[in-house]
């Protein structure tokens, strides 16, 4: 195995909402009345069913509650385990599969704020993702800048399967906001299931929809870099969590390919497909999607042609990983200390900002 | 890519290549709109003058996302007679078979009868398809060889449709496409595998076809840049579908080829599938193997539009993760993005590989001798 180092950055922590009702607090007492009159319950989505064995490792299922939902356990199990100076909490409750915009927007404020006052007030390590009513370009905006003056908050983020790609015009006000607060946008894995989960349509199991993540970061990936979302805003970065990468180098063979051929379809992409994902695209570590060999592993990086790209994560209490594996074999000490502690801090610009309040 | 027409020593010939080749993808198109009338029951004719096909996008006229070339196509690919391009056996003969050295050519057409929602129009137009290929093209060249064309979304006329086939040494596959109403593995496709299997047809899966999702899992994009490269993605999907829905479980001997959708991602999805099937098999208790043994057996893969990274190195370790015995040369005639063969492998490959890549492996899947 790889060791980890001490003072790494965990970019990727799941802690659950136990219940709905663990929102009420948070939201105003309209929302708090709809709720309960409407008899909601729980936004858990079919994306990560509670049960299913890739929501949580077994040994880090709780006795009782949500997997993911119990600070001493994410302390225990993730934080102190490998020694992480930082972690960035990324929230997946299922606030972005609501239909009404309203609704979204009052749930992801509870939310946020749930996150600030049971996780990230807690434990000084933590930082926190700003989760979005995305149908709302306006209320997207209002609740980035919102959360900001937070400087506990290091990024926005966003979900794989959305109304829309992400590279769409619609959503650059969104981007613009992030990049002029300092804020990487995060695309993690999951759907707002608004479109079928692959581009074929419905297939019949989870582990479909699961496998069908990583094709979705890919034609995201496409859709973003043709649109031109780095050419407008080049100081913006994004993280694709949760994602898979070793798909990276024969996608990028191939966007570079037809972008090459299509060029005059997309003028203003005046940079190769892959300085771009250089300069602006940064993924999780987990899961690593390979075989347990160093080998073909450092093959992989070597396709890659580049050592800024990783950053390292647990997908905490995800199950991608067994025992104390969490950095696959072969990787050196150099790449590791860069994908723990160095690549991370230079994605993440606000995680040594240590006030709380502007 | 591309070629822009320029003054040659023979009008569009090409550079050529001295050893045998197969040419895993070929597509053949009709010179007028009413060429495919006198294989249709007036019935049909009439109701196309009438209706058009009523597909699952909305064009009448073209494809929703315009083409980078008129019709995807070469400009140097007009046959001198007239017609669109790839609609003259004569001009494909003296611009791409001869020239190339082509033993095998491989026809797929495309805009037939799949993706249509009238079934009934789906299921006569694929037959006429079929009759049309036999006529104009593989009785009149012994070299190409046919793809039976299926009304894809009715499973059961589409089997009727593959055992009428069958054994007629004009077809060696049975043509589907990748986007359909349905992700590929779905039951409602199974009838169609049960019979290609039955004729020993392996199943040609086309990148490309409207089955009313989006094509993204998050809506439509904006660019023909983005439906080329999303064609792998689809692939990816349509091929994960077909081995977690247990169709290589159940139907054993049945093989498919995935056509110009690439093959440098089938490393990184067989891999995720293995490891993802590592944690969740108990969904799906009726798959016997790893995810990627599927794979390995009953998958192979047409080269074009090749793969191109900048280190030879690293498309070399991506062909041996997938093997040299399972990529078949296509060059897409007489699509823009054509690779000529001549020039799609880099050097340092060896004679035993590049016999493999070019034609024997062609040969062997599609039983030619």
């Amino acid at each position: 195995m790889t060791s980890p180092i001490a003072g790494g950055v965990d970019c990727d922590l799941h802690p659950a909402v136990p219940h709905l009702t663990s929102l009420l607090p948070y939201m105003n007492d309209y929302w708090r009345d709809q709720v309960t009159t409407r008899g909601m319950t729980d936004l858990i989505s079919q994306s990560y069913p509670t049960n299913s064995p890739i929501s949580s490792r077994p040994d880090w299922r709780p006795a009782q509650g949500k997997p993911g939902s119990s600070l001493a356990d994410m302390q225990r199990q993730a934080l102190d385990k490998f020694g992480s100076a930082y972690g960035i909490c990324n929230p997946l409750y299922g606030v972005q599969m609501v239909f009404s915009e309203d609704m979204a927007d009052a749930f992801c404020r509870a939310l946020n704020d749930w996150l600030v006052k049971e996780w990230l007030d807690k434990d000084d390590r933590l930082r926190g993702s700003i989760v979005i009513p995305v149908q709302s370009i306006e209320k997207a905006v209002a609740e980035i800048e919102r959360c900001a003056q937070d400087r506990r908050f290091v990024q926005v983020l966003m979900l794989v399967m959305g109304d829309m790609p992400l590279g769409k015009r619609h959503y650059w006000p969104i981007y613009a906001a992030a990049e002029r607060l300092g804020l990487p946008i995060g695309i993690h894995a999951g759907s707002a299931y608004h479109n079928p989960p692959t581009s074929v349509g419905w297939g019949s199991y989870h582990i479909e929809d699961y496998v069908a993540q990583a094709q979705a970061f890919q034609t995201q990936l496409t859709s973003l870099i043709v649109e031109g979302v780095f050419a407008r805003h080049p100081n913006l970065k994004m993280v694709m969590l949760e994602s898979g990468f070793t798909w990276l180098p024969p996608f990028l063979w191939r966007l570079h390919k037809f972008w090459r051929g299509v060029r005059m379809e997309t003028p203003w992409v005046d940079r190769a497909p892959l300085e771009i994902v250089r300069s602006n695209i940064r993924f999780s570590l987990q899961p690593v999607d390979a075989p347990p060999d160093g080998d073909t592993l450092n093959r992989l990086f070597d396709h890659m042609q580049s050592d800024e790209l990783i950053l390292f994560s647990t997908d905490y209490p995800h199950w991608q990983f067994d025992g104390d594996d969490v950095l696959p074999k072969g990787l050196s000490r150099d790449l590791v200390r860069r994908i723990m502690i160095d690549n991370p801090h230079a994605t993440y610009a606000r995680l040594k900002m240590k006030e709380t309040t502007p | 890519m591309n070629i822009q027409i320029r003054e040659r020593p023979e009008a569009g010939a090409s550079a050529g290549i001295k050893t045998a080749i197969a040419d895993c993808d070929i597509h053949p198109a009709r010179a007028t709109k009413d060429e495919l009338y006198p294989y249709l029951a007036k019935r049909w004719y009439a109701h196309l003058e009438t209706f058009g096909v009523h597909a699952y996008q909305g064009m009448m006229e073209g494809p929703p996302y315009p083409k980078a070339q008129p019709n995807a196509s070469r400009r140097d690919a007009y046959p001198p007679e007239g017609g669109q391009q790839g609609s003259s056996l004569s001009f494909m003969q003296k611009q791409h078979l001869d020239p190339n050295n082509v033993a095998l050519g491989v026809l797929n057409p495309l805009n037939t009868g799949q993706g249509l929602r009238n079934q009934d129009l789906a299921g006569a137009i694929c037959s006429a398809i079929n009759d049309w290929q036999i006529e104009k093209w593989t009785s009149k060249d012994a070299r190409l060889k046919g793809s039976v064309v299926v009304p894809n979304e009715d499973g059961v006329a589409a089997a009727a449709e593959i055992r009428k086939r069958a054994g007629d040494t004009n077809f060696v596959q049975v043509l589907l496409l990748s986007r359909n109403v349905e992700p590929l593995g779905q039951r409602r496709y199974w009838p169609i595998y049960e019979a290609a299997q039955e004729a020993g047809l392996p199943i040609g899966v086309h990148a490309f076809g409207f089955g009313g999702n989006p094509i993204t899992a998050s809506g439509w994009p904006s660019f023909y840049v983005e439906e080329m490269v999303g064609h792998s993605q689809c692939q990816q999907t349509a091929l994960a579908s077909l081995v977690l829905e247990g169709v290589f479980e159940r139907f054993s001997k049945l093989k498919m080829v995935m056509v110009e959708a690439g093959f440098g991602w089938a490393p990184s999805l067989a891999w995720r599938l293995d490891k993802v099937f590592s944690r969740l098999h108990a969904e799906v208790p009726h798959l016997k193997r790893k995810p990627s043994e599927y794979i390995r057996d009953h998958i192979w893969w047409t080269t074009q539009p090749m793969e191109d990274p900048e280190s030879r190195d690293h498309l070399f370790q991506t062909i041996e993760w997938i093997g040299w015995d399972r990529l078949l040369f296509a060059t897409d005639y007489p699509h823009w993005d054509f690779d000529e063969p001549s020039r799609v492998l880099p050097a340092g490959v060896s004679d035993a590989n590049k016999q493999a890549f070019y034609l024997d492996n062609a040969k062997q899947l599609y039983g030619i001798a």
